[in-house]
């Protein structure tokens, strides 16, 4: 079941291990009568993350990216299924380890305005994930402060001020320091640049890349965007309406996608060119859950969609070497000129 | 073709950097409502501590022989129907005044902010008991509690501020519960539950911090209410008891003399009033100085 490499060793264990992981929500009743509707934002997801490894999970607005975070942090319980942690089950350790085992698993959030409290200082914000293992000694815990805020480009004069007196590009940075210190293996980041400027995306980019290399940390970074993703990953899963319906390394995703869904997504990467004449997208079908009945979710949306789609759902089936995908007409997707055509 | 990009020379100055003035108190100095709410505080404070030292006549020595006189020099405004100080008569009702709103303004805050954050905290079956219990108790108006009280305990003050402070819990129940569910929502609070931060420390460190500000707002209103209610109490006779002086009592005391001499009901009455407006002067401007993104901009 390795997904990231050709040479399966049976005995590591994984840094992180997703095995048919399931969310159900229950929608508030319409009537007093009928049940109330349920959604599943999640349908049976299984992935893997390597130490050193980064995952990336991309999809549209409603795939299920977000509760994939939410349930890899253990922020909720899954309806079924597991998320394990260097071998260890999180949702079946009692409180108190799992509070403890949250040292090696941080997370920054997408809105850096929304996830740092106004009235604490950058000081204790940045602290709070050592601070909530137990008391620690104070001039100890400055001192791990100054340092991460140094690893993120910030100066240990920050420490005193509040987030109020940041930019969003500055206060993601925190959002990042505070996720580095307790000097975790993973880092879920969720949407980490898309409520950033462009120029400062990269900044905050490069610098979740400079902090890979210097602490062989895993990321599993949750975006809509492609090319955020590809800078950091060492996979790609591409989700859609709960499910991953491909998933292979980024060059084996971009050259030879095996989904028509990962195609319409390349396609949809607005790119800047000289001297070309505009044309406006053709607009897709929004994904709607209630159509999720038998045959494949993505067949009413596909352009290749045949009887047997509509009738059968595709399992997630090895494509290539490291390549999953979840389509009936796999093979004939990846011979279709890549959706790329040029680079950059 | 494209105009040059520069800089006009009169554009100001960049200076990086550049931090206004950020103390409490500096600030304070400057927002006038809070100046002047502080102010008109102060002084009923005052006078309730100067009543303990020094009081230019005894409020409590009756001289039928001078009632109802006019202001003069011995008796700044006059006396009353029994030949009190008028003066002396509210530096002792301030007392009782601000005890009042202290103690139930205190019974209010712990236990209404205490049932608030729980009901936040712990949503469900818990948050629905506490928020029907304080409907239950919010539906009875004080006068009404402080009557079925006295029925059963007897009037007195200590009836009247229990009843003022019960009838101030569900007020508080229900500012804390709503902001603080505003906090439980918000992306820090999941942030710090990711972290491993628990239900009551992030309730001690997160919401409470993020709401105190509305709470203080709310006590000094709280506050003026409970001053208010006192005194409808003290004037039903309910509250203070004779012979302790109250402004409440002074009302009522003047009622029946109100066309004979009118004065004796406006000093007691300007005397509620500038507590009550002191008192959500001062609450406003603490909203204000409170909040540390309206801090950097005065």
């Amino acid at each position: 079941m390795t997904m990231l490499d050709q040479a399966p060793s049976a005995r590591e264990t994984p840094l992180l291990e997703v095995k048919d992981l399931a969310q159900r929500y229950t929608l508030p009743r319409e009537s007093l009568f009928k049940p109330p509707a349920q959604v599943n934002a999640l349908n049976g997801v299984t992935a893997q993350v390597k130490a050193g490894r980064s995952l990336g999970v991309v999809g549209e607005s409603g795939s299920g990216k977000s509760t994939f975070a939410r349930l890899v942090m253990a922020l909720e319980r899954p309806s079924s299924g597991s998320v394990s942690l260097l071998g260890r089950d999180l949702n079946q350790l009692p409180s108190d380890e799992l509070r403890r085992a949250r040292r090696d698993f941080q997370m920054v959030f997408q809105d850096p305005y929304g996830s740092l409290d106004p009235r604490q200082t950058i000081a204790r914000i940045v602290a709070e994930p050592l601070t909530a293992l137990g008391r620690i000694d104070r001039a100890a815990l400055r001192e791990r402060v100054a340092t991460v805020l140094r690893q993120v480009g910030l100066r240990d004069a920050d420490m005193d001020k509040f987030p109020h007196e940041f930019s969003g590009g500055q206060r993601q940075r925190i959002a990042i320091a505070r996720a580095l210190i307790t000097q975790p293996k993973l880092i879920v980041a969720d949407e980490p640049v898309s409520a950033l400027d462009v120029s400062v995306q990269a900044q905050v980019l490069n610098l979740m890349q400079d902090l890979q290399d210097q602490f062989a940390l895993s990321y599993i970074l949750i975006s809509h965007d492609l090319a955020v993703v590809d800078l950091l990953c060492d996979e790609i899963a591409v989700m859609y309406l709960g499910r991953i319906v491909e998933q292979a390394r980024p060059e084996d995703l971009f050259a030879h996608s095996a989904h028509p869904y990962t195609r319409a997504l390349l396609d949809a990467v607005p790119r800047a060119r000289a001297g070309r004449v505009r044309r406006r997208r053709g607009a897709q079908l929004v994904a709607s859950q209630s159509s999720a009945g038998v045959g494949c979710p993505y067949a009413p949306r596909c352009p290749l969609a045949d009887q047997h789609c509509r009738e059968t759902a595709p399992a997630l089936r090895s494509v290539g070497p490291a390549h999953l995908a979840a389509c009936h007409h796999a093979e004939a997707v990846m011979a279709l000129p890549p959706a790329v055509a040029e680079a950059g | 073709m494209s105009a040059p990009l520069t800089i006009p020379a009169d554009a100001p100055p960049l200076t990086p950097g550049a931090r206004p003035a950020t103390g409490f108190w500096r600030r304070a100095l400057r927002h006038r409502s809070f100046v002047l709410g502080a102010a008109l505080s102060l002084l009923v404070l005052g006078s309730a501590l100067l009543s303990l030292l020094w009081t230019p006549w005894s409020a409590y020595d009756i001289d039928i022989a001078s009632k109802l006189r006019p202001p003069s020099a011995a008796h700044w405004l006059g006396t009353d129907v029994l030949g009190r100080d008028i003066v002396s008569l509210l530096l002792v009702g301030a007392r009782s005044t601000i005890m009042v709103g202290v103690i139930a303004v205190g019974i209010g805050l712990t236990f209404g902010v205490c049932l608030g954050l729980i009901a936040a905290a712990r949503k469900g079956w818990t948050e629905e008991l506490i928020m029907r219990l304080s409907d239950f108790t919010f539906a009875f108006p004080a006068v009404l509690s402080a009557i079925m009280l006295a029925a059963v305990a007897g009037p007195g003050m200590l009836t009247s501020i229990t009843a003022i402070g019960i009838f101030q819990i569900p007020t508080f129940v229900r500012v804390t519960r709503g902001s603080a569910n505003a906090i439980w929502a918000r992306e820090f609070v999941l942030a710090a539950r990711a972290a491993g931060k628990g239900t009551f420390r992030i309730t001690i460190e997160h919401v409470l911090p993020n709401i105190l500000s509305i709470l203080i707002v709310q006590a000094t209103i709280q506050f003026a209410l409970a001053i208010l209610a006192e005194a409808a109490l003290s004037y039903l006779g309910l509250g203070t008891q004779p012979p302790q002086p109250s402004w409440g009592r002074m009302l009522n005391d003047a009622q029946t003399l109100l066309f004979q001499s009118p004065m004796l009901a406006v000093y007691p009455g300007a005397a509620i009033a500038i507590a009550v407006l002191g008192l959500n002067l001062l609450g406003d401007g603490l909203r204000d100085l409170l909040d540390p993104r309206l801090a950097r901009e005065r």
